[in-house]
């Protein structure tokens, strides 16, 4: 029998394939005393810890390239003396192989946290061969991605950066996840690599390994079982979308010829060539961390200048739009804020930790303001996370100070977006993080699980701070930017393009599809979006009121009225 | 710069060298100097400030928090000790993040 789930899509793909359960997480050993022996316990331990370190050696060998080199050093952890003499001293204290394993796991990957930088990175993997060594003592089988030999289409309750480092690209039909929402892990992963996702499926958990399924990321739902007549129709949109991707090119721009110029998010220099053949019109969000993240120091004005030179250098005539270091919260740099904050995304991090530690902004505005006298291309500076008219004022000084022309502001505090009439006065213009802007508003943690609900940009509530800085920009003439998640969600950009947003920066992969989106629209239907959304009393109304509305504006839609009405859970 | 102290009587070798990656001793030097300590067959040890780790262990290695210019004691122990501190003073007297 056919079933319907409904969740949140990401992007416009379709995709069919026989569904597999991520297994779930182990849940944490006991720390009940063991019954057998220390010697027994130890024998276990031992065995498993060599048994798991041959196995991951083995899938080193597989995988090759730089996968080799991670694997290789994951079973050198493993059957590393000091971890076995804590494991078995742990033994010896009364406690079982699997909650030895655990527990001194446990204590090295505290230790490299408290390291911060290149070692914390590492503490994933530790966590890794933990769980891996536990489920072998266990004898269940090992957490983690499944790779069955064929295509499949993943279900897990949500993603996480561990699983999806591992993850066959190419094995992967669709990820459908329970948990998590429009800018969880999973979902970020499925824009920049371009997978079909619904995510926040409740109901999908439920679903039995082995079920055939269509995953439909435009209209959010997962059918199961589906008819013959689905399945056709599923087909031919799967080869229709095949074979329209990268068509699109040109500048991004309403039907009625609005412009509304797309530009990519990139992490490094390296990004940039495939960035512009995937049709980006410059750069809208240059984080400069990865120059940072393995540093125990930050790095010297000239090493910068040429990483900076070499992005510029892809990007002759056009806008990069670079923004200053952003550390702290979930990107914590040691020389620039040691302290442990208990809550970091509340303390001295953007715009504040770099004021405190102002050479290394001097620095690297300098580096970027010499990068740019060596290049064609058109460089704007922002500055991440401002949240008062003053800090927007200082930044300004001192990005002006050293050569700077265009100077900006990230919009990510509502603070910042309720006065941004006021921070616009001091900038040339604004960009928003809707990922920080949602946080903030909300007040629910990013990071958290348990509250992701929350983080969806189709907020009400964040709409209307877009909506202020929107028309803070068209009073005063100023361009306002979007550079979060939201961004690269084809229904919800048009709406932001209503509330005043003059450009769009997202993942390079989702560039085309959003290209073909804009090109629905008017400017006038996408102000009519902007009202319905912000007429909304939730996240949940305000897309099903504008999805609602996309069907009768226009006749390319494939979404059914059936998929609109019932909206929510498992339907037959 | 190193210094040589060995004791023919009981077959112990150890030596002090200063740390000459630009980046300390992170994971991959680590990785080097554990498996050459690991290869030699011999109970190696590296010590820092008095803290001593079994210098196969990448985990016990990596604890030191070793960085650029940190002076280190190297030691072994059996047959061969001096040529097998010989040869880990070597890799930690190379600067791995060069190039």
């Amino acid at each position: 029998m056919t079933t319907h789930l409904t969740g949140v899509g990401i992007g416009r793909g379709v995709a069919i394939g026989t569904v597999l359960r991520m297994p779930d997480p182990l849940p944490e050993p006991s720390d009940e005393p063991a019954t057998a022996s220390a010697d027994t316990e130890t024998e276990r331990a031992t065995v498993s810890l060599a048994a798991t370190a041959a196995l991951i050696r083995l899938r080193g060998e597989r995988a090759g390239g730089s996968a080799k080199d991670v694997l290789e050093a994951q079973s050198f952890m493993a059957q590393d003396p000091t971890l076995i003499d804590d494991v078995s001293a742990r033994i010896a204290g009364g406690t079982t192989a699997e909650r030895a394993v655990h527990e001194a796991f446990a204590s090295f990957r505290d230790l490299l946290v408290g390291m911060g930088g290149y070692m914390a990175e590492r503490a994933t993997d530790l966590d890794d061969v933990s769980r891996r060594v536990v489920a072998h003592l266990l004898g269940v089988s090992v957490p983690g991605v499944p790779d069955p030999g064929h295509p499949f289409v993943l279900i897990a309750r949500d993603l996480a950066p561990a699983d999806t480092a591992l993850l066959d690209l190419d094995r992967v039909l669709a990820l459908v996840t329970s948990d998590g929402g429009p800018t969880s892990h999973t979902a970020i992963l499925a824009r920049e690599k371009s997978i079909v996702a619904v995510v926040g499926t409740p109901g999908a958990l439920d679903l039995a390994d082995g079920d055939l399924a269509i995953v439909d990321a435009r209209s959010g739902t997962v059918t199961v079982d589906p008819t013959p007549e689905q399945l056709a129709d599923a087909r031919a949109r799967t080869e229709a979308l095949a074979a329209a991707a990268p068509a699109p090119t040109g500048p991004g721009a309403l039907r009625d010829g609005t412009a509304v110029p797309l530009l990519a998010n990139l992490g490094s220099a390296d990004g940039a060539a495939e960035a512009v053949a995937l049709g980006a019109e410059g750069v809208g969000l240059f984080r400069t961390e990865f120059l940072f993240l393995d540093a125990t120091s930050a790095p010297t004005v000239e090493e910068q200048e040429g990483h900076y030179t070499r992005l510029l250098a892809a990007f002759p005539g056009r806008k990069v739009v670079v923004r200053a270091l952003d550390a702290g919260a979930d990107k914590p740099l040691s020389f620039l804020n040691a302290t442990q904050e208990e809550n970091p995304a509340l303390g001295l991090r953007g715009l504040r930790a770099l004021r405190a530690n102002e050479q290394i902004l001097r620095d690297q505005l300098t580096a970027l303001a010499r990068a740019d006298a060596a290049t064609d291309a058109e460089l704007w500076v922002m500055a991440p996370m401002v949240s008062t008219v003053e800090e927007a004022r200082y930044f300004s000084r001192i990005a002006r100070e050293t050569g700077l022309d265009t100077v900006g502001v990230m919009i990510e505090v509502p603070s910042s977006a309720l006065l941004a009439d006021r921070i616009l006065a001091e900038a040339d213009f604004a960009s928003i993080g809707t990922n920080d802007l949602t946080q903030y508003t909300l007040a629910a943690d990013r990071l958290l699980g348990s509250v992701a609900a929350f983080q969806d940009p189709w907020h009400p509530a964040v709409l209307r701070l877009v909506r202020e800085v929107g028309e803070a920009g068209a009073a005063l003439g100023k361009p306002v930017g979007i550079c979060g998640e939201a961004a690269a969600d084809p229904l919800l950009a048009v709406v932001l393009v209503g509330l005043g947003a003059t450009s769009l920066s997202m993942s390079p992969a989702a560039l085309a599809p959003m290209r073909a989106e804009l090109a629905r629209f008017t400017l006038a239907e996408a102000r009519e979006f902007a009202e319905l959304a912000l007429a909304a009393n939730s996240a949940g109304e305000a897309r099903a009121a504008v999805m609602a509305a996309d069907t009768t504006t226009t006749t390319i839609s494939t979404i059914t009225a059936d998929s609109i009405t019932k909206p929510n859970g498992a339907q037959s | 710069m190193t210094e040589t102290a060995e004791s023919a009587t009981d077959s112990t070798a150890s030596q002090t060298v200063v740390i000459a990656s630009a980046n300390g001793l992170h994971a991959r030097p680590a990785g080097l100097l554990t498996q050459a300590a690991a290869k030699s067959g011999l109970p190696v040890r590296l010590a820092k400030a008095g803290k001593e780790v079994n210098a196969a262990s990448i985990l016990g290695v990596i604890s030191l928090g070793i960085v650029f210019g940190d002076e280190v004691m190297v030691s072994a122990d059996g047959d061969n000790a001096a040529a097998v501190v010989a040869g880990l003073v070597s890799i930690l007297a190379t600067d791995h993040d060069a190039a």
